[in-house]
């Protein structure tokens, strides 16, 4: 739907989506996973929690869009030390 | 008598127990809020303190750095001037890339609040010279993100630069599991050993009716 309205000029939103880096401990998704073992849901091998921010953007120009959340992230709303992120333009 | 400025963000809590401890230690202070571009000009001593700057919002520390007052404490620091980081404050340090590493959500997932013995690991530096190397000392903890991670070559760097302060240990000084950290690591400082950051509190522990007065060998490293 959000793709349709962007065609019309409509303004885009960004999906940041952060998490901890593969081989950095997250323990917060470690205690998730134990608590799934213990409500006995089985067949799950791995967890990771991550955040997600939703930003309102005034433009519409996808580039322009893509380039600036780029610099967000990697100067606040990552820790690139031991986060890695996703951006998705909508 | 040295001058002694504190940093003072929304959250922040320790701001008046560390006033406390330096003053205690024969030093003038000036506690400096946040909105402020300038530091005291007299300022021998930088010390970002604990608590919970901005509710410890997105990340612990990470909204402070933009703090107007951080570009000065950076500028602090490059000229050579002592920076010391203490809980939420080494939390900053490291956000704002002052100090290596980063601290993430402990590994139990608790809050630890508890007198915690510490190995003292390097003290070729200003702020643990009056400690004895491999000395454990008695040091209050008090965090919920104080899990400490560097990557394999970065570690590799702080071991060999003697960056490592201080680690968690049992009372024999072998290194003991409290958060996570990687190799136990409580506290390090930058290359340049001017900039310390670490999370237990020393601030707390300068009287021994409050269960340790090991707190006041290592600020006085500081204030030397």
């Amino acid at each position: 739907m959000s793709a349709i309205y962007n065609k019309l000029g409509k303004k885009m939103t960004a999906i940041v989506n952060i998490f901890l880096k593969q081989g950095v401990l997250d323990p917060q998704g470690k205690a998730i996973h134990h608590a799934l073992d213990a409500m006995n849901f089985e067949g799950v091998e791995d967890v990771r929690m991550g955040k997600q921010i939703v930003l309102k953007l005034s433009t519409n120009n996808k580039e322009e869009a893509q380039k600036e959340v780029e610099k967000m992230a990697e100067e606040i709303l990552a820790n690139t030390v031991i986060e890695d992120y996703t951006i998705e333009l909508i | 008598m040295k001058h002694v400025a504190i940093l003072q963000f929304p959250g922040t809590n320790c701001d008046l127990d560390t006033k406390y401890a330096f003053e205690k230690l024969g030093c003038t202070t000036t506690v400096v809020w946040h909105k402020e571009n300038e530091l005291p000009s007299n300022a021998d001593l930088v010390v970002v303190p604990g608590g919970f700057s901005y509710g410890d919002y997105l990340r612990s520390g990470a909204i402070a750095k933009f703090s107007p007052i951080m570009s000065a404490v950076e500028e602090f620091a490059k000229k050579g001037g002592k920076v010391l980081g203490i809980c939420n404050g080494f939390q900053i340090l490291t956000e704002a890339g002052l100090l290596p590493g980063a601290l993430k959500r402990n590994i139990g997932l608790h809050f630890i609040s508890k007198f915690q013995t510490l190995k003292v690991v390097n003290n070729s530096n200003a702020f643990l010279q009056k400690c004895d190397k491999d000395e454990v000392l008695n040091i209050p903890i008090a965090h919920a993100d104080g899990n400490y991670y560097i990557d394999e070559e970065a570690f590799k760097e702080l071991e060999d630069n003697e960056q490592i302060l201080v680690r968690y240990s049992n009372e024999k000084g072998e290194p003991v599991v409290v958060n996570g950290s990687v190799t136990s690591i409580a506290g390090v400082c930058n290359k340049e050993k001017n900039v310390f950051g670490l999370m237990p509190h020393p601030e707390r522990a300068l009287e021994s009716i409050l269960g340790s007065e090991d707190g006041v060998k290592m600020l006085e490293g500081l204030i030397a």
